[in-house]
């Protein structure tokens, strides 16, 4: 994947944001960083560090990026740690601890730490912080999952890892845990320029329309997520049908396949029974990676719906409002950081209100309009990449300043 | 006729250029959190003026193009998920403009949710699982920018091109958390170009009611005004 110059998002949040983050840079390169994860491919976290490294190193600062190892047994225990961390019931028992402290004792004997600041994301190579005694570094733990619910068998042991970090980072206040070190906030960040959120010509979209057979003259009601019951998609049904009742308009579902998931086969097997008997909802299994796609059906949509039930940070809604598109969502997880109620778009809580919400926007175009332009200039504020390494770069330096108010 | 001194190096009173710096910020939690109004208050009272400053100011900066007024958090919190309306209200109306301190701000709000305690004295009503007050500090880190003015034609032009996070320093940050009495624009006009008119008018904005790009432009027309009549006299 080739990144773009930092030069090139100029156009986008003007030459004084690129401006500042040089002037941050000259304050940060004399520190090394190293970013550390379980994974080069695939997955938010490799794909946010496959742009981070990057512009990090353009702005002049010696970062790079190395990835522990770890055998199929490892990541089936870290599998189930992370949907045990989500506050999924797992089965976990002594042997699942003893392969994750064997393979992180073969990290740490074989993994060379060398940078000024360890930068450690997720729980999988959490144990690295064992070598931080024998290496004068500052170490910093990213948790890009929703701790908040954590099953406490797992919480508790990576606890005394945690505890040993010079400071945590979580994307969303209500996706924390209280610790006894520093906790920063960082939302992740979409890119305004990849395929999935920049600008598409008209007949892209018209094509992507009449592939799937959508009516273009029709209004468009979307939800882009995967098949997952936390999204519920058959509650996005019912609240449309609900709409449907006074208007006459369109419900596209549209996720990526994932085959190797029983679950989200399930999913998708009943949504599709659901809408079986209603031509106006078009349910879209597309391949995972289909970006141009998803961009194309979002910039089609009147009304951009994301009704989750549970909800990580959910970019989908800053990738709808980056496209001024009104947006309704539910009030939780990192979705009430992105949308100001009444203001960037409209939170809902039930079927109910979502349908309420949808009908106010379809019918009130003006408003809905509004709407979408508060959100994409709330996005452009604060959801950018620009703003996360941004963000990163004041990471670094909070880490080696006291007080509220730092002059450098 | 008045004998108006050109607003330059050249006046006797110049003490330097304007150095433009720039502050940006980066969110730290505190673990704290309220999901009623007597949680809330408690924490008001207790918390780091830092997370007073951020509840207060951030909403203004991050939806800076949303205007007129654009509410506090705390207003926000107690009217959207709390739903006490007429409280929400009056928060939203507490001019930070009249406090010249934290300190200040943090006492009036303070007074406003007891009061309304006091006077209500109905059930608190809870805000929704997911729906809590989370406190939020905002760690400041202020540096220098490469631009600076040594005349009121210098100062409009950086003006237009500097970010909002730098009129947002020299506006708001200098005069309430950094305790200077006024905003650092109005503050050189004054005592080093001997602008006092100008110096006051500044002043004497609410720049709370203004969107960061109308408070952009109002300064602009301020000081363009002021030149146009320098011209016109000399």
């Amino acid at each position: 994947m080739s990144v773009p110059p930092l030069k090139a998002y100029e156009p986008i949040v003007g030459p004084q944001v690129i401006g500042e983050l040089y002037l941050l840079a000259e304050k940060t390169k004399r520190w090394s960083v190293q970013n550390i994860n379980s994974t080069a491919v695939g997955g938010g976290v490799a794909e946010i560090l496959n742009r981070m490294i990057p512009f990090l190193q353009e702005l002049g600062i010696n970062a790079k990026w190395d990835v522990i190892k770890g055998g199929e047994k490892f990541f089936k225990v870290t599998k189930k740690f992370h949907n045990a961390l989500h506050g999924r019931v797992e089965e976990i028992g002594p042997d699942d601890f003893s392969v994750f402290d064997e393979t992180s004792e073969m990290n740490n004997k074989n993994m060379e730490l060398t940078a000024d600041i360890m930068f450690i994301h997720d729980p999988q190579p959490i144990a690295l912080i064992n070598q931080k005694d024998s290496k004068r570094a500052k170490w910093i733990w990213r948790c890009h999952i929703d701790v908040s619910n954590p099953d406490e068998r797992v919480w508790n042991f990576l606890r005394p890892f945690i505890d040993r970090y010079d400071a945590a980072v979580f994307s969303a206040p209500a996706l924390s845990q209280p610790l006894p070190l520093r906790q920063f906030l960082i939302s992740p960040s979409i890119d305004p320029l990849s395929d999935k959120n920049k600008d598409l010509p008209d007949e892209m979209i018209r094509n992507v329309l009449e592939r799937f057979a959508i009516d273009p003259e029709k209004p468009m009601v979307t939800q882009i997520s995967r098949f997952d019951y936390l999204k519920d998609p058959l509650g996005v049904i019912d609240a449309f049908e609900i709409v449907q009742h006074h208007l006459d308009c369109q419900l596209v579902l549209a996720g990526g396949e994932a085959t190797d998931d029983p679950e989200s086969t399930e999913v998708l097997d009943k949504v599709r029974e659901r809408a079986a008997s209603n031509p106006d909802v078009h349910v879209l299994a597309i391949p995972s990676g289909s970006d141009l796609e998803i961009n194309a059906l979002q910039r089609a949509s009147a009304v951009i719906v994301q009704k989750s039930i549970k909800e990580g940070f959910g970019l989908t809604v800053s990738e709808a409002l980056w496209k001024a598109k009104p947006v309704v969502a539910s009030a939780v997880g990192g979705i009430t950081l992105q949308i100001a109620h009444k203001y960037s778009g409209l939170l809902c809580h039930s079927v109910e209100g979502a349908a309420h919400a949808i009908k106010q926007l379809l019918q009130n175009p003006e408003y809905a309009t509004k709407l979408g332009q508060n959100g994409h200039e709330h996005i452009k504020q604060s959801f950018l990449l620009t703003r996360h390494l941004r963000d990163y770069l004041l990471l670094f330096l909070s880490l080696f300043y006291d007080g509220d108010v730092i002059t450098l | 006729m008045e004998q108006i001194p050109m607003p330059s190096p050249e006046h006797p009173e110049f003490n330097g250029p304007f150095r433009f710096h720039t502050r940006l910020h980066l969110r730290e939690l505190t673990g704290l959190k309220a999901g009623n109004l007597e949680e809330l208050l408690a924490c008001i009272k207790t918390v780091p003026g830092s997370v007073i400053y951020h509840h207060t100011h951030h909403f203004l900066q991050q939806h800076q193009y949303l205007s007129p007024e654009p509410p506090n958090d705390f207003a926000y919190w107690v009217s959207e998920a709390l739903n006490e309306v007429k409280l929400g209200e009056k928060l939203v109306s507490i001019n930070t403009c009249e406090y010249p301190t934290i300190r200040a701000l943090r006492d009036k709000i303070v007074n406003t949710i007891e009061h309304y305690l006091e006077k209500s004295k109905g059930k608190l009503k809870e805000a929704s699982e997911g729906q809590e007050f989370y406190f939020v500090k905002s760690v400041s880190f202020v540096l220098p920018t490469p631009d600076q003015a040594s005349s009121l034609e210098e100062f409009a032009s950086v003006l237009r091109k500097i970010t909002i996070d730098s009129i947002y320093f020299h506006m708001f940050e200098a005069r309430l958390r950094l305790e200077k009495g006024t905003n650092d624009f109005s503050l050189w006009l004054d005592t080093s170009l001997g602008e006092k008119e100008l110096a006051k008018k500044i002043a004497r904005l609410d720049p709370y009611t203004y969107t960061m790009e109308r408070l952009r432009e109002k300064l602009i027309q301020l000081i363009e005004n002021r030149l146009r009549s320098v011209r016109a006299a000399s």
